[in-house]
């Protein structure tokens, strides 16, 4: 603290102050400017790339929903037998992503416990396994799928392994963060009494993480269930790919593409509440 | 742990704590059985057993050689009465009229392609073909009333090895040096080469097949231009490749994600206000504003993305929009979660000196959320650039649509493998950039304090 005894220290330490709050607005004030000129810039660049404008499109947004709701609302009898058609199709999607969650879970888990210091039976390779989970982290999902459609066919399989890979990764680095903190105690006691590599993480290790470890995997778990319906779009099968063929019959048969709205809607806002209440009682779990 | 020691006092603790046991262990016990089930179920659901018959193995090996190398193809259209020399058989990747790779010589009737290794193909008159291979022998190709006849040396009439596809229509040979397919209107030749082809500059650029360092230290090639900007712009505007366009399309995709993050951003904060149980006193407004966040975020991206290209077409306007609508969900939620963890007093601090309202917003809370909040920001940022790729390729903008459209043709491989590496560097140089700049920005809250 600075010495208020004397009134010129406080006006100096004053006009110091002001000097350093006025610079201080100036660059925010700068930053802000730079970052509206980016925004306005981009947003026109975006705009001449595009087929229609905002201003063209905006009062449109509504038509497409209102022909959807008012043709479902018209043909509502058939909702219930569209909504028993294509559940077998939602069944798929969500088996792809749990397939995935698991495989992706698992490999993360070994990753990270490969990866992370104090842990690595091989230090030497962290490095190697942290860019391994970089890359598999950077490959978004539709590029394996779309590589893998071409060579598997359509289906299920294709996005089940790549979403699988790009779980890996980013669950490999958010357990290697909870790895990081675990506590090394357990791991040189066991060591101690001759344990191998595999009873110290086992033991050691997996029951101080795997409150948290879950909570990642089922918060993945709900991002999942999104990218599998939206790689069923581009031909891996599930609800997207039926989605995809409704969306091509047009106008007169949008009570199909509404039926197929309802349950992915339903589908995600039931896993997102269902996670959300299972995270919940695992963090407060670890907090006790 | 999550153990509740409230073992009841009437019966003995020892008891209790190995009945818990047995039941920890029966837990551990059911898990990797009913995930094991689970798998055998989806074994059976997903077909996998069938993939292997539906799996196209060509394919896989076409993809894979085509990555890496590529092939420049030798073809005598009959019809035509031409020979053709071009890159990866396409029309941008011909030949100019009088060039020819060095390693072909001879016309129309007198051509001679040398394989490499002793392998020599020649196109001889009247459409005849030999083809004469080392360890092997002569393989010769004639027409006999507008069939194939063709006789393998060390084998009788009619009789041909195993590793060659023979009939009266076409003759298919591929040995490691190259392919040669005979049929009635063409015969061709493929030889295969390491790396991308015409990455740099198209066969009819006066730089191609100039070295780098007579490039820049050589006389000038071109008079019209220096060597640095004719190269530059060759390059740039490379057909084949459209590096120009490309870079463009990459540009588009971040700017989609730019633009979907910062703008649901600056829509999702004022709102959060509404939705912070500190900050909106009325319940019904906050329950209404809170349902709109999770209407947002539950109807899916690919939704939004569908409904919203209806009326703003293809392009990247709609994945902008889609990313905006979708994130002003999440970031509401999240953002009206950091906002009613924030230290109140504060906020009254700023009030004990006759702020407003606003100004007790913009003094009093601003400041506590400002890292917190862009910290998330940066982070769907990030993430949002391989949701732009996602996007793009459904709606049609960015490196998405190139990927797509290059996946479509099922033969561009080398370009489906460099769209493939620039993402995935996008993404890391993403990753690494938000990275910092969070860290920077945690730690310049822990330092401030």
């Amino acid at each position: 603290m600075a010495d208020l005894t004397a009134f010129h220290q406080l006006s100096t330490t004053s006009d110091s102050y002001l000097a350093m709050t006025r610079q201080k607005r100036m660059y925010s004030g700068l930053t802000i400017t730079l970052f509206v000129i980016a925004m306005i810039f981009g947003f026109r660049i975006v705009e001449r790339r595009s087929a229609g404008g905002f201003m063209d499109g905006l009062p449109r947004v509504f038509d497409f929903p209102a022909s959807l709701v008012s043709e479902a609302w018209e043909k509502r009898s058939n909702l219930p037998g569209y909504l028993v058609e294509f559940f077998p199709a939602l069944v798929e999607t969500i088996n792809i992503a749990a397939v995935s969650t698991l495989l992706g879970a698992a490999c993360g888990l070994l990753l990270s416990l490969v990866s992370t210091r104090g842990l690595a039976p091989l230090p030497r390779l962290i490095p190697v396994f942290r860019r391994i989970m970089d890359i598999l982290r950077a490959f978004p999902e539709i590029v394996i799928a779309l590589v893998l459609i071409f060579i598997l066919g359509g289906g299920p399989v294709p996005a089940m392994i790549a979403i699988a890979l790009h779980t890996a990764g980013a669950l490999g680095k958010l357990f290697s963060e909870v790895a990081e903190n675990a506590d090394l105690k357990p791991v040189e006691g066991l060591q101690s009494v001759g344990a191998n590599w595999w009873q110290r993480m086992l033991l050691g290790i997996i029951p101080q993480v795997a409150p948290n470890y879950l909570s990642y995997a089922l918060m993945r778990f709900e991002i999942n269930i999104r990218a599998s319906a939206i790689l069923g779009f581009v031909g891996a099968g599930g609800i997207g790919y039926e989605l995809r063929n409704a969306m091509t019959f047009g106008t007169g048969r949008f009570d199909i593409s509404a039926a197929i709205f309802i349950l992915l809607f339903l589908t995600i806002v039931f896993f997102d509440q269902v996670s959300s209440y299972f995270r919940n009682k695992l963090v407060k779990g670890t907090q006790i | 742990m999550t153990m509740t020691l409230a073992a009841p006092q009437e019966s003995d603790p020892r008891q209790a704590a190995m009945a818990m046991l047995r039941r920890k262990r029966s837990i551990a016990l059911s898990v990797p059985v009913l995930v094991l089930v689970y798998f055998v179920y989806v074994f059976f659901a997903f077909d996998v057993a069938g993939l292997a018959g539906r799996a196209k193995m060509d394919n896989a090996r076409i993809l894979m050689a085509d990555s890496y190398s590529h092939k420049v193809h030798i073809t005598r259209d009959a019809r035509a009465g031409r020979l053709e020399y071009s890159v990866e058989g396409e029309a941008k990747g011909r030949y100019p009229e009088g060039e020819s790779p060095n390693w072909v010589t001879g016309g129309f009737d007198d051509t001679v392609i040398d394989l490499g290794n002793g392998h020599i193909i020649r196109f001889l008159p009247d459409r005849r073909v030999t083809y004469d291979m080392p360890d092997f022998g002569l393989i010769e190709m004639t027409r006999v009333n507008d069939s194939i006849e063709t006789r393998f040396e060390g084998f009788a009439e009619g009789d041909s090895p195993d590793w060659a596809s023979v009939s009266g229509n076409r003759v298919a040979i591929t040995t490691p040096a190259g392919r040669l397919n005979v049929t009635r209107s063409k015969d061709e030749v493929f030889r295969y080469f390491f790396g991308w082809e015409l990455f740099w500059f198209a066969l009819d650029s006066p730089y191609h097949g100039v070295s780098l360092l007579a490039l820049l230290t050589g006389p000038q090639i071109d008079p019209a231009r220096s060597n640095l900007a004719g190269a530059w712009g060759d390059f740039w505007n490379n057909p084949m490749w459209r590096h120009a366009e490309v870079m463009w399309a990459m540009g588009e995709t971040i700017l989609m994600a730019f633009l979907g993050t910062f703008g649901a951003a600056i829509i999702a904060l004022p709102l959060a206000f509404l939705a912070a149980r500190n900050f909106a006193p009325v319940l019904a407004l906050r329950f209404a504003v809170r349902r709109v966040f999770d209407f947002l975020r539950g109807v899916d991206g690919l939704i939004w993305t569908i409904v919203l290209s209806r009326a703003f077409g293809p392009g990247p306007l709609t994945g902008a929009l889609a990313i905006l609508v979708t994130d002003t969900g999440s970031f509401g939620k999240s953002f009206s979660e950091a906002l009613e963890n924030v230290d109140g007093k504060q906020i009254e601090g700023v009030q004990s000196t006759g702020a407003k309202p606003l100004q007790r917003y913009r003094f009093g809370v601003i400041p506590q959320v400002t890292p917190i909040l862009l910290s998330q920001i940066l982070y769907y940022f990030e993430s949002n650039t391989r949701s732009a790729t996602i996007i793009g390729a459904i709606t049609g903008g960015g490196i998405g649509l190139f990927l797509t459209q290059a996946i479509q043709t099922q033969k561009d491989w080398e370009e489906v493998t460099y769209y493939i590496v620039l993402i995935v560097l996008m993404v890391m140089l993403m990753d690494t950039v938000s990275g910092w700049l969070r860290r920077r920005l945690i730690k310049g809250d822990g330092s401030g304090h």
